[in-house]
């Protein structure tokens, strides 16, 4: 086995053991990275120099005594979470040149504990999409099929995982953006609770939406991250003090599912989706059965308004956020402008890709007079119906199972052209966002030869349920095991 | 219902955010689609529902009024486009 192969868990078993050392390890990944990342093109800036810098520390600090899982272990950083002295893009021209000054917190944290950064991964441009078709720089390649999307909008940091061009990645999730690509390349992904895991240092998209998560190879590895990530952070106001659990001790707690209610939505079934990612998803729940879960039908009667809730809701938003880029504080501003307001113009007419200026414009549109109370006001009230949908669903269940995407990774420039089909690809996933839940994509099938995804929905704050189900699913499986030929 | 060009560029205009010719016709097109396909939320009788604007309860979370070490203002400065005297350079505002 090869070290890029190894998961986190792993690698620390070899680090503690004193097998390897975290800069072989390192060289390991770049040297990975070097050999199949013009094929994929998961990575917008590589930091090498840095991360066998951390590499030779880590290596100090454990031959001192300390340790931790992730002391030593090199991760990828989707291009939207501020890395202090490293250019942090949003995938944007308008911030291509932009420099962080300062750490997110979720990178503040894994610093502390001795994390090892390759570099920054690509995406859609501010997280806008679903393929990563969106960046200003290049499109990413799903590992398993070159010629496919590996999904959006943290499709880089995704594939970077998938291609073992890191052992693990942050991203996040807006309205599916961890599940939706981690669906399409085979790998794990969670989408923890709003409010769980401190934003600040995020590049604010969708505010009451955004969320930072973990992609992973497998399930252990995902409450490893999560348990370093997890925490109270004060700069965040939108923090939730709640207390922090051990994700990882506790995986395993139960024998099997025995008694474990789990609810499975009707409507998340739907004309249309292809077959074999639905035999797939429906296997797989026989599974959690014969594990002794107990599964029963559920309606979500909502489910449908959940994409024009989303796309009137993540816009008007993204509107409000984008109002700071005006090329004066950060970020590319236009040399030639004929007074103030042309320069404002100009600057987000060239700063801006196509998709982000869509959705400018519609969530502009929704917060305007006349049109507030039809749109924006509409789809928040809309929102509090879809929460109450999964409030009742989880009176009776303790998880919901669904399917993450109607179809496996679809072809590059398919949908580029369509807004309203790419958008689409995200209508299992963005539910969870509007009602603040927590959700997981874990690897559950191949159909042609593509990863298929089934997603493990919870209540708030119950990250450690659907962390012991995926592991219960996945002690039982194969599929994680399944890697790309590259 | 389908935008007319100078609801977008009234749009546009809000945004503050300039468009070729070609880009008002496409946001036209495309927008008027999206919108159409979010009339389907008028089926519901949302009367009696409140609004969510966000998912957590938390209200006004205070910050304690205490002074913390802030950001060198020449770290905050290396990404603006123009500085001058520790200070960011804007256009005019007034003429």
């Amino acid at each position: 086995m090869e070290l890029y192969e190894l998961t986190a868990h792993q690698a620390h078993e070899l680090l503690r053991k004193g097998e390897i050392s975290s800069v072989e390890l390192t060289e390991g990944l770049i040297d990975r990275i070097v050999a199949v990342d013009n094929r994929i093109k998961a990575y917008i800036t590589l930091t090498p120099e840095l991360a066998l810098e951390q590499a030779r520390e880590a290596d100090a600090r454990r031959a001192a005594g300390e340790d931790h899982p992730l002391l030593g272990i090199p991760l990828a950083i989707k291009d939207v979470i501020c890395t202090q002295g490293i250019p942090t893009t949003c995938g944007s021209k308008i911030l291509e040149d932009f420099i962080p000054p300062y750490d997110a917190t979720v990178v503040e944290h894994l610093k502390a504990l001795g994390a090892v950064m390759l570099g920054k991964t690509n995406m859609d441009e501010f997280a806008m999409g679903s393929s990563t078709e969106n960046s200003a720089f290049f499109s990413t390649h799903n590992p398993w099929d070159l010629s496919r999307v590996p999904g959006g909008s943290s499709g880089g940091s995704v594939a970077a995982v998938a291609a073992d061009e890191a052992i693990y990645a942050l991203g996040t999730d807006t309205g599916g953006s961890i599940r939706q690509p981690a669906a399409f390349c085979g790998v794990v992904g969670l989408k923890p609770t709003y409010g769980r895991v401190s934003r600040y240092g995020l590049v604010a998209f969708a505010s009451s939406l955004d969320q930072i998560g973990p992609i992973t190879k497998d399930i252990t590895d995902c409450a490893l991250v999560m348990k370093a990530m997890a925490r109270y952070d004060p700069r965040d106001s939108t923090s939730v003090n709640v207390s922090t659990l051990d994700y990882v001790s506790r995986l395993s707690r139960l024998n099997g599912l025995r008694g474990l209610k789990v609810g499975v939505p009707n409507e998340y079934f739907i004309e249309g989706m292809q077959p074999e990612v639905e035999e797939a998803v429906r296997r797989a729940i026989d599974k959690l059965a014969e594990l002794g879960a107990v599964v029963g039908e559920v309606s979500l009667p909502h489910t449908k308004y959940a994409l024009p809730t989303y796309y009137l809701i993540a816009p008007a938003e993204a509107s409000a956020n984008l109002a700071r880029y005006d090329g004066v504080k950060y970020g590319y501003s236009h040399p030639e402008a004929s007074d103030v307001w042309d320069a404002y113009r100009q600057t987000r007419q060239r700063g801006f890709g196509p998709e982000v200026k869509r959705r400018i414009m519609l969530g502009t549109y929704a917060l305007s007079a006349g049109y507030y109370d039809a749109y924006y006001l509409k789809a928040q009230k809309v929102r509090t119906l879809i929460k109450q949908d999964f409030d009742r669903a989880f009176e009776r269940f303790d998880v919901l199972v669904a399917p993450v995407s109607p179809t496996v990774a679809f072809k590059i420039g398919e949908k580029v052209d369509d807004p309203l089909q790419m958008y689409l690809s995200d209508v299992f996933t963005l539910s969870l966002n509007l009602a603040g839940l927590c959700g997981i994509s874990i690897p559950c099938g191949f159909a042609d030869g593509l990863p298929v995804g089934m997603q493990i929905l919870g209540k708030p704050f119950a990250e450690g349920t659907i962390l012991r189900v995926a592991y219960a699913y996945e002690q039982a499986t194969e599929w994680h095991k399944r890697r790309p030929a590259l | 219902m389908r935008l007319s060009l100078r609801e977008v560029e009234h749009v546009a205009e809000l945004a503050k955010l300039g468009l070729t010719e070609e880009e008002k016709e496409r946001m036209a097109e495309q927008l008027s689609a999206i919108l159409e396909y979010a009339e389907m939320l008028q089926e519901l009788d949302t009367e009696a529902i409140p609004p969510t604007a966000q998912v957590i309860e938390l209200q006004n979370v205070m910050c304690p009024d205490e002074a913390e070490p802030s950001f060198p203002p020449e770290d905050i400065l290396a990404n603006a486009p123009q500085a001058e005297g520790g200070l960011f350079k804007v256009r005019a505002i007034l003429e």
